[in-house]
């Protein structure tokens, strides 16, 4: 069959003027050419097969029945990673090591050590307790601050140490567990003498002397865990009462309702989730946020 | 210049014959540019959550995890699906000078089975029914369905190919063939499961661990292959040269990149599970499989740009068939890209980045979107009997906001992907991770503002597209400036 294609032969896509003879067949209007293959494509396509098994015989390829070609270099991803993270642990062994024998204020004071600590820390912070403290510490509803020197359970290494290891109201059984009653929710004061305390709360938060009405029963009710005068207790993670920072908000509703019916912040006990030395490192890098005591 | 798209040399020798069964073509028409839209749509919906969360609303049934395989599903199969099996109807008819084996009622079953298998498919994925399994997350009863369907889809089209009137079985009816026959087996070895009971829809896989995820990527890699790659390339090798009016540049490395790339490609599904549980060996094989693919797949590329010699010119005058030729230029870029990043080293940092999700964009809407929409430019007017599509401007205008938008698209994944690789694995010299996961995520809020933007411009486009070919369907001719072909001799542009 003759190539009835007419060429439109003007500008730069001309065909050769060789031009080469169709197949013969036709279908539904389409001919085909039988141009040789592109040179180029057959060397590159040759070259990947040579690459190929190359590699092949180098590396581990070919599977038997219970074993396979392991390849003439003896490369071995698990290998190759268990190298990995040798290298990574001697990099790493000139910190390490002592600071697991030196507790978390005797790397403070090695300033050698405080530096690994704090970038260590930080990492660990990001990972770990940045979704719910903050990135920074800065803090969010019922996640308390870490920026700043109001500290629920206390603010020394030592005690931040504590806390991170064993966590708050979590399952280890040295958590920190404190329950607020629910004074409102098993009927221990009246709708009243709950708006009375609240009132007594905002007022204490702004300096003011509160009514005496809640003022006696601020008393009786509170004064056991959060100080006479509102300035909390660490031994129970009491908050204190008298500033204006609020872990669960500081319009008069809230404190009615956490009065009522409390919330109570959960923390996981970090222990055996992270190691000592980490637990170490990001107490030292939450102690310098800002309220390390 | 008046191209005769419709009077083609077949359809005369036809004449007499059984006419062709084109009304089906029609159907799959209309399903293709609706599935499209919808596709595209959920697709800029999910781009904008990822970039703002805030969009997931809160409700179980329009979450990322959700929507995401309603996206890939809508516009892989939903779209791709129709695009391949109604191209494949017609070129088979054309190419063979033979009407639909089975005729209309088994034509019709294809139809309304495949698109009764979508719609299972997308309830299922809203509703939180799926086995769990990359773009085979249909439960058994839907699976049962589509093998059924599929089964009469090849019935079809393998017994229009038998009863051919043409002595020789054109390059395009090798890829529909390869295509349906492997997906086909793909479908089912990866989808082999039991029910939990007979009528509840839990199922669980036949396979467990490395074994379940080797095959979840065998199938997954040649989905890829033969479903968004040899699929497409049988439209390529029917539409481009009918558009171009030339010969297909050469029968004989049709013939070898089609064998090379079938038996290739079959081997390459292990580079999904680079440095996992996988043995060595089997991702070493993966690899280099994948390095020997580069050719076999550019010979498709070649085939369809040098069909082009002698017709250049026509790029100027004729935006559909720049459709066809930009998405060649894409298939050949992201079939480099591929092989590239199944070299260990380079996945080392691409793997589990959003450099893929470019990479798998750079594919699906430069080279599967592109290549469908310009076929589907050509058949509307063929199809429905019209003189011309209702605008050439218009189709003008969707091709730069989709290439635009493509650009877009795969530029920010690109950055936001090699960024995200590189802020994962760098350490300072004391041995700590430089970033936290979250500060890898902030740092890639500008690339998925500047992707979703582009998936929308590529959603805007199929509006165009569907309003030119309704107005196109409506018998509408658009008054407006053709586009002429330069005067002899003048300088190109």
């Amino acid at each position: 069959m003759v190539d009835k294609t007419h060429y439109d032969t003007h500008g730069e896509s001309k065909p050769s003027t060789d031009s080469p003879k169709t197949m013969g067949h036709e279908w539904d209007g389409i001919a085909e050419y039988n141009n040789p293959l592109p040179r180029w494509w057959v060397i590159v396509f040759l070259v990947t097969v040579v690459w190929a098994v190359g590699y092949a015989v180098l590396m581990p390829s070919f599977p038997a029945a219970k074993e396979y070609f392991a390849g003439m270099l003896g490369y071995s991803s698990r290998a190759s990673l268990r190298g990995d993270i040798s290298s990574t642990a001697d990099a790493r062994a000139a910190w390490l090591e002592p600071m697991k024998t030196m507790d978390a204020p005797a790397i403070a004071a090695n300033s050698e050590l405080l530096q690994v600590a704090m970038r260590g820390g930080e990492v660990i912070f990001k990972e770990n307790c940045a979704a719910c403290h903050g990135i920074g510490g800065v803090g969010a509803r019922g996640y308390p601050a870490l920026v700043d020197d109001e500290w629920l359970w206390g603010g020394t290494l030592p005690e931040i140490v504590a806390t991170v290891v064993h966590g708050v109201r979590s399952e280890d059984p040295q958590a920190h567990a404190s329950l607020m009653p629910a004074f409102g929710r098993d009927g221990i004061l009246q709708r009243p003498e709950i708006a009375a305390l609240a009132d007594y709360v905002l007022a204490l938060s702004e300096g003011k002397k509160g009514a005496e009405a809640g003022h006696a029963l601020f008393e009786a009710n509170c004064a056991v865990c959060h100080g006479a005068n509102g300035e909390g207790t660490r031994e129970n993670g009491a908050p204190a009462l008298n500033n204006q920072i609020w872990l669960y908000g500081n319009s008069r509703n809230d404190i009615v309702a956490q009065i009522s019916n409390p919330n109570h912040g959960v923390m996981p006990a970090w222990g055996g989730r992270l190691s000592d030395v980490e637990i170490k490192q990001v107490a030292i890098y939450v102690h310098s946020l800002g309220g390390g005591q | 210049m008046t191209a005769a798209v419709h009077t083609s040399p077949g359809e005369a020798l036809h004449a007499g014959a059984e006419p062709y069964y084109e009304d089906i073509v029609k159907k799959f028409t209309i399903a293709s540019v609706f599935w499209a839209l919808v596709g595209l749509f959920v697709g800029v919906y999910i781009a904008f959550q990822l970039a703002y969360p805030a969009l997931n609303l809160d409700l179980p049934w329009t979450t990322f995890g959700r929507l995401r395989p309603l996206h890939t599903s809508a516009v892989i199969f939903a779209f791709g699906g129709n695009v391949l099996i109604g191209t494949s109807f017609y070129v088979v008819q054309r190419t063979c000078r033979a009407a639909l084996f089975g005729g209309e009622p088994l034509a019709r079953f294809v139809f309304w089975g495949y698109q009764l298998f979508i719609v299972m498919a997308a309830i299922g994925y809203v509703t939180g029914t799926s086995q769990g399994k990359e773009y085979a997350e249909p439960e058994w009863f839907v699976d049962i369905w589509l093998t059924i369907v599929w089964v009469a889809y090849l019935a079809v089209f393998l017994g229009t190919i038998l009863k051919r009137r043409e002595p020789h079985i054109y390059v395009a009816n090798w890829f529909y063939l390869a295509f349906i026959v492997t997906i086909a087996l793909l479908h089912i070895g990866n989808n082999l499961a039991v029910p939990v009971s007979f009528f509840g829809a839990k199922s669980y896989s036949a396979y467990t661990g490395v074994q379940d995820a080797m095959t979840q990527w065998w199938y997954g890699h040649n989905a890829v292959g033969f479903f968004l790659t040899a699929g497409f390339l049988a439209l390529m090798y029917y539409f481009v040269p009918k558009r171009a009016e030339r010969p297909v540049y050469s029968y004989r490395l049709s013939i070898v990149h089609f064998w090379a790339l079938i038996f290739l490609y079959i081997w390459a599904g292990p580079h999904h599970l680079h440095y996992t549980a996988l043995p060595d060996w089997a991702q070493t094989l993966g690899m280099v499989f994948s390095i020997m693919l580069w050719m076999p797949s550019w010979g498709g590329m070649i085939n369809g740009i040098m069909t082009l010699s002698g017709a250049w010119d026509k790029l100027r005058t004729d935006p559909v068939l720049r459709f066809l030729v930009t998405s060649v230029a894409f298939y050949g870029m992201a079939t480099f890209e591929g092989p590239l990043m199944s070299i260990k080293a380079v996945n080392s940092l691409s793997h589990y980045t959003d450099w893929t999700i470019g990479h798998v964009h750079a594919g699906a809407l430069g080279w599967v979107a592109l290549i469908s929409f310009g076929a589907l430019y050509h058949l509307v007017p063929v199809l429905w009997k019209r003189p011309s599509l209702y605008s050439m401007r218009l189709v003008s205008y969707h091709y730069w906001i989709a290439t635009v938008g493509i650009v877009l698209y795969i530029t920010a994944m690109w950055i936001s992907g090699i960024m995200q690789g590189l802020m994962w694995r760098a350490y300072d010299s004391w041995g700590f991770l430089q970033y936290s996961f979250i500060e890898t995520v902030d740092a890639m809020h500008p690339y998925y503002v500047v992707r979703a933007v582009g998936g929308l411009l590529f959603l805007i486009g199929g509006f165009v597209m569907a309003y030119n070919m309704y107005r196109t369907v409506r018998g509408d001719v658009r008054v407006e400036r053709p586009f002429e072909a330069a005067p002899h001799g003048a300088p190109a542009e």
